[in-house]
């Protein structure tokens, strides 16, 4: 490791709060990443020089306002502030800094952050783009990497989605508690989209894409860190830890899609799946059940199953018909039903798929599950049909090969 | 002597590191151990979840348990190394071998004063 990469890692880490506060001073985005970015322009010279101050995210605070009030000094009427170079030197300014901005600053700071960004008028992919930007500071071409766009188009994408929210408007009056709950909500919301762009890998390749889920990771733990007893956030962090724990088992040689069913369960990543039932049981202990959780309830099932057929299909039916509860869902149904045929049968589990069959007539694992499902009722003509109706819907070439593997089967019998 | 080795860091960092950079840090962590050895010998090693996985329990008849979180530190207990050694130069000697491995928060040299190994009762 080199000077340049921790002092990378920590500028990284410490972006969401110091722009977020950052944010909460000059009310602009544009002026708020501005600052940041010259910040840690200085702490990039300043830190290799005098070592990393004690903390990096009131430093960068501190330093980045200075910066921006440079801009603005002739309307304020803020006294002269100290020079950053006496900043690392630990002197009274700091400790002071860091009394005036508390944990419950910082909380809303960094919620309103991500929360602008979710702009209901935004669609989900400007969403997503724009938090990997404001937030995370990921590069405009590497985020359209990710999305496999072009940088113009990114770029684009992104200057208007933030014109979009600056006519909105940001609100910065402290959020009550029901709003903040809100707010988590729509956040945690985004954050799991991001983590789902990067997992199910629609229209390209997984290993570029795993990235994004790594990075909502870190996003969730920065809300975690943020909010330590939202039992919601526990579980959709346990959910993001147990799915991405399977990703080295995901995909074969060939990049195709393995089940989880098939999957080598030895190549599943320990630490994360461990650490996520730790965070299942936190919640639990709340006991305040959401979706999230029950979510992550269901991945812990198949976590701690040795193998496919020890998995207790009981009770993740069990999940699915709360969640169904909560939150009705066909995509839910449709999941249910997949845990119903290994309790019930494949009769009853095709029963459950014909409820939604409707709703999820364009949805590429809607005709993936009945056709394996009428195959296995010997519906052999439906059974193709329903699996060619899937490889026009699919969106990777994986998931085309995948479900011409069942209709290669098929032809067999 | 035994001491314990406490390896402090900024953990949103460390949480930061991708499972690639994350084996990067824990071989070079597995070098350094190789050199130490030649100093002392190494009791339990141990590596902690993130501060988001812990819970504490507050003191008190009615013991409160609160979600961690819960100290405003900006660095974190990490995991920590059991070492004995002769003398407290060859456990600080130990603790800068694993110093010079990061550049980022720090490794407290902590003599033990009482030690149960796994298994032995009082």
């Amino acid at each position: 490791m080199n000077d340049a990469s921790w002092i990378g890692r920590t500028l990284a880490a410490a972006r969401p709060q110091a722009v977020g506060a950052l944010l909460r001073y000059f009310r602009d985005l544009d002026a708020a990443e501005e600052a940041f970015q010259e910040a840690s322009l200085k702490a990039l010279q300043n830190w290799t020089k005098n070592g990393p101050p004690r903390d990096p995210v009131a430093w960068l605070i501190f330093v980045g306002r200075n910066a921006g009030i440079d801009e603005v000094r002739k309307r304020a009427r803020e006294t002269v502030l100290p020079d950053e170079n006496v900043l690392s030197d630990l002197g009274d300014a700091e400790p002071r800094m860091v009394e005036r901005i508390d944990n419950a600053d910082y909380q809303d700071d960094v919620l309103r952050l991500l929360f602008v960004c979710c702009h209901p008028e935004l669609p989900a992919t400007q969403q997503i783009a724009l938090a990997l930007r404001v937030v995370s500071g990921l590069t405009v071409p590497e985020i359209a990497r990710a999305f496999l766009v072009s940088e113009a188009a990114m770029e684009q994408r992104i200057t208007r989605a933030k014109r979009k929210i600056a006519a909105a408007g940001i609100g910065f009056e402290t959020p009550s508690a029901v709003e903040r709950v809100e707010r988590l909500a729509t956040v945690s919301a985004m954050i799991y989209l991001l983590f789902n762009e990067g997992y199910s890998a629609s229209g390209g390749d997984a290993h570029i894409r795993e990235p994004l889920c790594e990075e909502a990771i870190r996003l969730g733990y920065l809300l975690l860190r943020m909010f330590p007893s939202e039992p919601e956030l526990m579980g959709l962090v346990a959910l993001m830890l147990f799915q991405h724990a399977r990703a080295p088992a995901r995909l074969d040689d060939n990049g195709e899609i393995v089940l989880l069913e098939d999957q080598d369960r030895s190549l599943w990543r320990s630490g994360p799946i461990e650490e996520a039932k730790v965070l299942i049981e936190k919640a639990a202990r709340h006991q305040r059940p959401g979706s999230y959780q029950l979510q992550a309830a269901i991945a812990y099932e198949h976590a701690v199953a040795k193998n496919a057929a020890e998995t207790d299909w009981q009770a993740i039916a069990g999940y699915y018909q709360v969640l169904e509860s909560i939150h009705p869902n066909p995509v839910i149904t449709l999941n249910r039903a997949v845990a119903v045929e290994k309790v019930e049968g494949a009769e009853a589990a095709l029963q459950l798929v014909e409820t939604v069959a409707e709703p999820l007539s364009g949805y590429f694992y809607l005709h993936g599950v009945r056709g394996a499902l009428l195959s296995k009722l010997g519906k052999e003509r439906e059974a193709r049909r329903a699996f060619e109706k899937a490889i026009s819907l699919a969106s990777t070439p994986a998931e085309a090969a995948h479900i011409r593997k069942q209709l290669d089967r098929l032809q067999l019998i | 002597m035994l001491y314990a080795l406490l390896c402090y860091n900024n953990e949103a960092a460390v949480c930061g590191l991708s499972p690639e950079e994350d084996a990067k840090m824990m071989a070079g962590v597995r070098r350094v151990e190789e050199k130490i050895l030649a100093r002392g010998k190494f009791g339990p090693r141990l590596r902690l979840m993130p501060t988001t996985a812990a819970t504490f329990v507050k003191a008190g008849k009615d013991p409160l348990v609160i979600d961690g979180p819960f100290a405003e530190t900006k660095e974190q207990l990490l995991g920590f190394w059991i070492l004995e050694c002769d003398s407290l130069e060859d456990a600080i000697e130990a603790g800068k071998h694993l110093a010079r491995e990061r550049e980022y928060g720090g490794i407290e040299v902590r003599p033990i004063s009482a030690y149960n190994p796994p298994g032995v009762q009082d």
